[in-house]
C-alpha cells in the first residue's frame, strides 16, 4: 500500500488553476476562434471539458472539443503485461489548419504526448500543436515541453501521483504518495 | 482483461466476456476507418501469413486489410502453385512458415479442424477464417457486431438463419455467438439441409418460411453453395427459391421491419430476390465494413494479449 505524503492541489485550487490555464491559452492564441481542445483519455478527458467551459464563458465561443485514446500508438503495446483497454477517440471535426491543445493530468516521462501527437497527425495537419497540463514532475524521458502548466512538482521517480476528478472519482484532489515499502 | 485463449478457433464454448471484448474493442477500430488516414501503428513488426487452402475472396480481402491497417507485415499464401500441390503436409507447410519468424497465422481450410490441428504444432497465434462446414468465428463476430449496430442490443432479438444450414459453418458460428449472447435463434430450411438433433444448440427449427417470419428482427440468409452440391439437397433452384427465397413480397407480409443479412457471395434471385439484397432493410454491405472493424480487433487483441 502506498501512504499519503502530502496534497498537492484541493477542489478549490484545481478550480483556480484550470481557469488561469484557460485564460492563458486565450491570452497566447489571442481568443478563441481557432483553437480545439483535446483531451487525452482518461483524464484529461474531464481536464478539456472544463477548460473549454471557461473559455466559452469569457469569450462566448465554445471551442471544439474532441477525446483522443493514445492506445494504439503507445510504445509498450506489444511488451505489457496487462493489455490495455482501447477507450475510443471521438474528434468530430477537421483538426487541419487548427490551434490544438492537448489536456492531461500529469506530465512525467514525455511518451504519453508522444504518442499523442503521432495520433493527432494521422488525423489532419494542425497549424500549432500546444500542450496544457495541471501537474508537471519532471523526468522526462523524450524532448517534450509543456507550454501552459498549472503547477511544477519536484518528485521523486518511485513517488507517484494520484489525481482525482469528480467526474469519475467523486471528487477532485491531487495527492503525492509515498513509495510502496518493501515487504509490507 | 484479455482474451482466455491465444487462438480465435471457433465461437463453441467462448465466454461471453471474451465476445463481448471483441465487439467492444472493435467499435474503436470502426472509428479508425472513417478518417482520413486509416492506419494505426499497433502491430508494428508483427507478421501474418494468411494461409489460404479454400477459394475466398471478401475474407481474404478482409483480414488482409484489417492486417496492413494495423501495420502487420502480410505473406500471402495459397494454395495453387505453392508446395502443398507437390504433396507437402499442413504441418510441414506450416512449420516452414513459422520458421521464417511469423508470429500470427490465419487459416481457410476444407478440413474441419485443420485450425485446432495447427495451433497444436505451432507456436503462432492461429486464426480460423472457415474450416470445412464447421466454424467460421470471424464472420459470426462481424454478424454480431451489426445485428448490434443496428438494434442497440442482441439479447432478447430473434434471429432466424434461413437457408442450408447443414453445410454452413457461418450457420453454426452464428448459433454458438448469438445463444451466448442470450439471442433467441432459430432455423429455417429445407428438411434435407437442416442437421438431425441442431435443436441441442438450443434453436427452434422450422420448414416454411411464412411460419417465423412474422416474428423475427433479422433473417441470415445463408448462400445456396452450388460448388458444394447443394443442388443435391432440394429439387430445382427456382423451387427452392420459391419456398425459402426472401422477397419484398413476403417481408411486405410480416408487417414490420427486418434487418437483412447475407455472409456473400449472394446468389441474385436464388435465396435473395435483388430488390431485397439492394433494399432500405439490408445491412449486407455494413457487414463488409464492420467485418474490417472486427478482424483488427480480434488481430489486436490476440497480438497484445499477456502470452
Amino acid at each position: 500500500m502506498r501512504t499519503l505524503k502530502g496534497t498537492i492541489m484541493d477542489a478549490a485550487a484545481i478550480e483556480r488553476t484550470i481557469t488561469r490555464l484557460a485564460h492563458e491559452i486565450l491570452e497566447r492564441n489571442k481568443g478563441a476562434s481557432n483553437i480545439a481542445i483535446i483531451g487525452i483519455r482518461t483524464r484529461g478527458e474531464f481536464l478539456a471539458r472544463r477548460v473549454a467551459e471557461r473559455i466559452e464563458k469569457v469569450e462566448g465561443i465554445h471551442p471544439d472539443l474532441g477525446f483522443l485514446d493514445i492506445t494504439l500508438y503507445r510504445d509498450d503495446l506489444l511488451g505489457k503485461l496487462e493489455q490495455p483497454m482501447m477507450k475510443g477517440t471521438d474528434i468530430l471535426f477537421d483538426i487541419t489548419g487548427k490551434d490544438l491543445i492537448i489536456l492531461d493530468d500529469v506530465l512525467y516521462t514525455g511518451r504519453t504526448i508522444r504518442a499523442a501527437l503521432d495520433g493527432l497527425i494521422d488525423l489532419g495537419r494542425p497549424r500549432t500543436i500546444q500542450l496544457a497540463v495541471l501537474i508537471d514532475r519532471g523526468h522526462r524521458q523524450l524532448p517534450i515541453k509543456a507550454d501552459y502548466v498549472g503547477k511544477n512538482v519536484a518528485t521523486s521517480a518511485n513517488e507517484s501521483i494520484r489525481v482525482h476528478l469528480k467526474e469519475i472519482d467523486g471528487e477532485d484532489s491531487i495527492l503525492l504518495m509515498h513509495p510502496e515499502k518493501e515487504g509490507k | 482483461m484479455p482474451l482466455k485463449s491465444r487462438h480465435l478457433l471457433g465461437l463453441h464454448g467462448m465466454p461471453r466476456e471474451d465476445i463481448e471484448l471483441i465487439l467492444e474493442t472493435a467499435i474503436s477500430f470502426r472509428e479508425v476507418l472513417d478518417r482520413p488516414i486509416k492506419k494505426v501503428p499497433p502491430l508494428q513488426g508483427k507478421t501474418i501469413a494468411n494461409m489460404f487452402f479454400e477459394n475466398s475472396t471478401r475474407t481474404r480481402l478482409s483480414f488482409e486489410l484489417a492486417e496492413r491497417r494495423l501495420s502487420a507485415d502480410v505473406l500471402g499464401f495459397q494454395t495453387s502453385g505453392s508446395s502443398v500441390s507437390k504433396g507437402e503436409t499442413l504441418k510441414d507447410t506450416a512449420r516452414n512458415i513459422e520458421a521464417m519468424k511469423v508470429d500470427m497465422v490465419v487459416m481457410r481450410h476444407w478440413a474441419a479442424g485443420a485450425p485446432h490441428y495447427l495451433s497444436n504444432v505451432i507456436d503462432a497465434n492461429v486464426i480460423n477464417a472457415g474450416d470445412g462446414a464447421h466454424e467460421h468465428p470471424t464472420q459470426a463476430l462481424l454478424d454480431l457486431y451489426t445485428i448490434h449496430e443496428k438494434h442497440g442490443k442482441i439479447a432478447g432479438l430473434h434471429v432466424c438463419l434461413v437457408g442450408d444450414i447443414l453445410h454452413s459453418r457461418v450457420a453454426r458460428s452464428n448459433i454458438y455467438g448469438l445463444t451466448a449472447l442470450g439471442a433467441k435463434v432459430s432455423v429455417c430450411g429445407p428438411a434435407t439441409m437442416i442437421p438431425h438433433g441442431i435443436e441441442r444448440l438450443g434453436v427452434q427449427v422450422f420448414h416454411h418460411l411464412d411460419e417465423v417470419i412474422g416474428n423475427v428482427d433479422v433473417l441470415n440468409v445463408l448462400r445456396v453453395q452450388l460448388e458444394r452440391d447443394a443442388g443435391r439437397f432440394f429439387p430445382s433452384l427456382r423451387e427452392y427459391h420459391h419456398s425459402y427465397g426472401i422477397t419484398k413480397g413476403r417481408l411486405e407480409k410480416a408487417g414490420k421491419p427486418i434487418t437483412i443479412m447475407h455472409p456473400g457471395p449472394i446468389n441474385r434471385d436464388v435465396e435473395l430476390s435483388s430488390d431485397v439484397a439492394d433494399g432500405e432493410h439490408s445491412v449486407i454491405l455494413q457487414q463488409v465494413l464492420n467485418g474490417v472493424a472486427v478482424r483488427m480487433a480480434i488481430l489486436y487483441l490476440l497480438a497484445t494479449g499477456n502470452q
